[in-house]
């Protein structure tokens, strides 16, 4: 069996590439994820039926059905129904910022949950209005007990993310791919592309380590 | 300055009040005591509404606080509640757990809150403190923390809710002597302690409850030399 990595090297700028367009789309999705997340677990805990209701509703189908189904409908079954069309990278993102709202607001709900009754109780004792003790008492430490579930989910994302090749996004696999549909060689594309991913998750994992250090320093 | 009538308040088939009419006058500091379960700190959240009474009233300078509609929020800017638990937000520095509701719902100016917040924390001897979490404070500083914080709303009623029950035995005196400073200023203080010691040193009366009913509302000397009722001496010969 013979390895031909010196031969790859010529073509390694189509992987180099994947990874901006990995990096940015793992950024933003988790943005959209963690925005509408949010939203969506502060919906949960407001005792407003018909929008607990949605919320939950909302959480089971994106958990109980596979993310490249959805993915799928968004691009190709979406542009079907009303007519007009988005990019792969667009439809990328907005399944992805959907479908980790869906786990996302999960957690935080459980964290806002568990928050002590008794910082609602001096909250309230001071006056302060739900909104606002919502989101500057409470919502601030249920983010620090889930803060590990968050960055669990954005390295999921990023690994995850290497499905939008299905739909033609040129990701690090789709980079991977069009290298071996050039050379006629998968294992060489295949390993580096593994590779890549491999260190983006340890460099990020790194950083989640650093940013929770930086939350506990209240401890 | 508070005034409770007939007041009523359910837990589910649990009935913790049973009926209970108390009034205290501006400036007074009342003692709360009685066995556990006896509805003294239900009593105490009812003034500043953490929890509805069932049925009753509760005046605070002749409105009554229980009509749908008073604005909730705004009766409880004018009373004070300390915690057994203290209740820091552990989040902010004590500086910030100070300033945020003056900040935030009294809309102060930052500067005026903070020269406030300093003023307060030299008054309870911590105002090295300010900028330290309340992770890094002992349970006394905390409490005291929390005092300060309450009084940074400046109101015109302080509500203790057992403020020394989870502090350590070598602690609870510097609280006490907080407490103590604030009694007789001016401020209306309700006061829910097993410190019958200090109950009877500050108190001007003290409310003595079992199951849900007031059953002596006397002064201290009173109280503790000649109780009425003989559930009051069962429990005073407990704890004494």
């Amino acid at each position: 069996m013979k390895l031909y990595f010196a031969q790859m090297g010529q073509y390694l700028p189509v992987i180099f590439n994947g990874i901006s367009v990995t990096l940015k789309f793992t950024l933003f999705s988790t943005l959209a994820g963690f925005l509408w997340g949010t939203v969506l677990a502060l919906i949960k805990v407001s005792r407003v039926k018909p929008l607990e209701w949605f919320a939950r509703i909302y959480t089971s189908i994106f958990r109980g059905t596979p993310l490249l189904v959805q993915l799928f409908l968004v691009y190709f079954a979406t542009p079907q129904l009303t007519g007009y069309s988005i990019t792969s990278l667009q439809a990328s993102i907005l399944t992805f910022g959907l479908n980790s709202a869906a786990y996302i607001s999960e957690a935080l709900r459980g964290g806002i949950v568990s928050v002590d009754r008794g910082q609602y109780e001096a909250a309230m004792a001071l006056g302060v209005p739900y909104r606002q003790m919502m989101f500057d008492i409470i919502f601030p430490q249920a983010l620090k007990h889930v803060l590990p579930a968050l960055v669990n989910e954005s390295i999921a994302l990023l690994k995850e993310s290497s499905l939008v090749a299905m739909i033609g996004v040129t990701d690090i696999l789709r980079g991977a791919q069009m290298i071996q549909n050039i050379t006629y060689r998968a294992f060489e594309p295949l390993i580096i592309a593994a590779a890549i991913y491999y260190v983006l998750v340890m460099i990020l994992t790194m950083l989640a380590n650093r940013l929770e250090r930086w939350v506990r320093r209240s401890d | 300055m508070i005034r409770v009538e007939n007041i009523y308040k359910k837990f589910g088939n649990l009935e913790v009040l049973k009926g209970i009419s108390l009034e205290i006058k501006k400036g007074e500091v009342v003692g709360i005591i009685g066995p556990s379960g006896s509805g003294k700190s239900t009593l105490l959240r009812c003034i500043n509404l953490l929890e509805y009474p069932t049925s009753g009233k509760i005046y605070i300078k002749d409105t009554d606080i229980t009509s749908s509609k008073v604005d909730v929020l705004q009766v409880r800017q004018n009373i004070g509640m300390v915690f057994q638990h203290f209740n820091l937000f552990p989040h902010m520095t004590v500086m910030e757990n100070m300033v945020y509701a003056p900040v935030k719902v009294k809309k102060l100016q930052k500067a005026q809150a903070e020269k406030t917040a300093m003023e307060l924390l030299a008054r309870v001897g911590l105002q090295d403190k300010a900028n330290e979490y309340p992770g890094k404070l002992s349970g006394g500083q905390k409490q005291r923390v929390a005092i300060a914080r309450s009084l940074a709303m400046e109101p015109e009623i302080m509500l203790f809710d057992e403020p020394t029950s989870a502090l350590d035995p070598e602690m609870v005196k510097e609280v006490l002597q907080v407490i103590k400073s604030l009694a007789h200023t001016g401020i209306t203080m309700a006061l829910v302690t097993h410190e019958m010691a200090f109950a009877r040193e500050v108190a001007d009366r003290i409310c003595f409850l079992d199951e849900g009913k007031l059953l002596e509302n006397t002064t201290p000397a009173e109280f503790f030399s000649s109780p009425k009722s003989e559930r009051a001496r069962h429990f005073l010969e407990k704890m004494l």
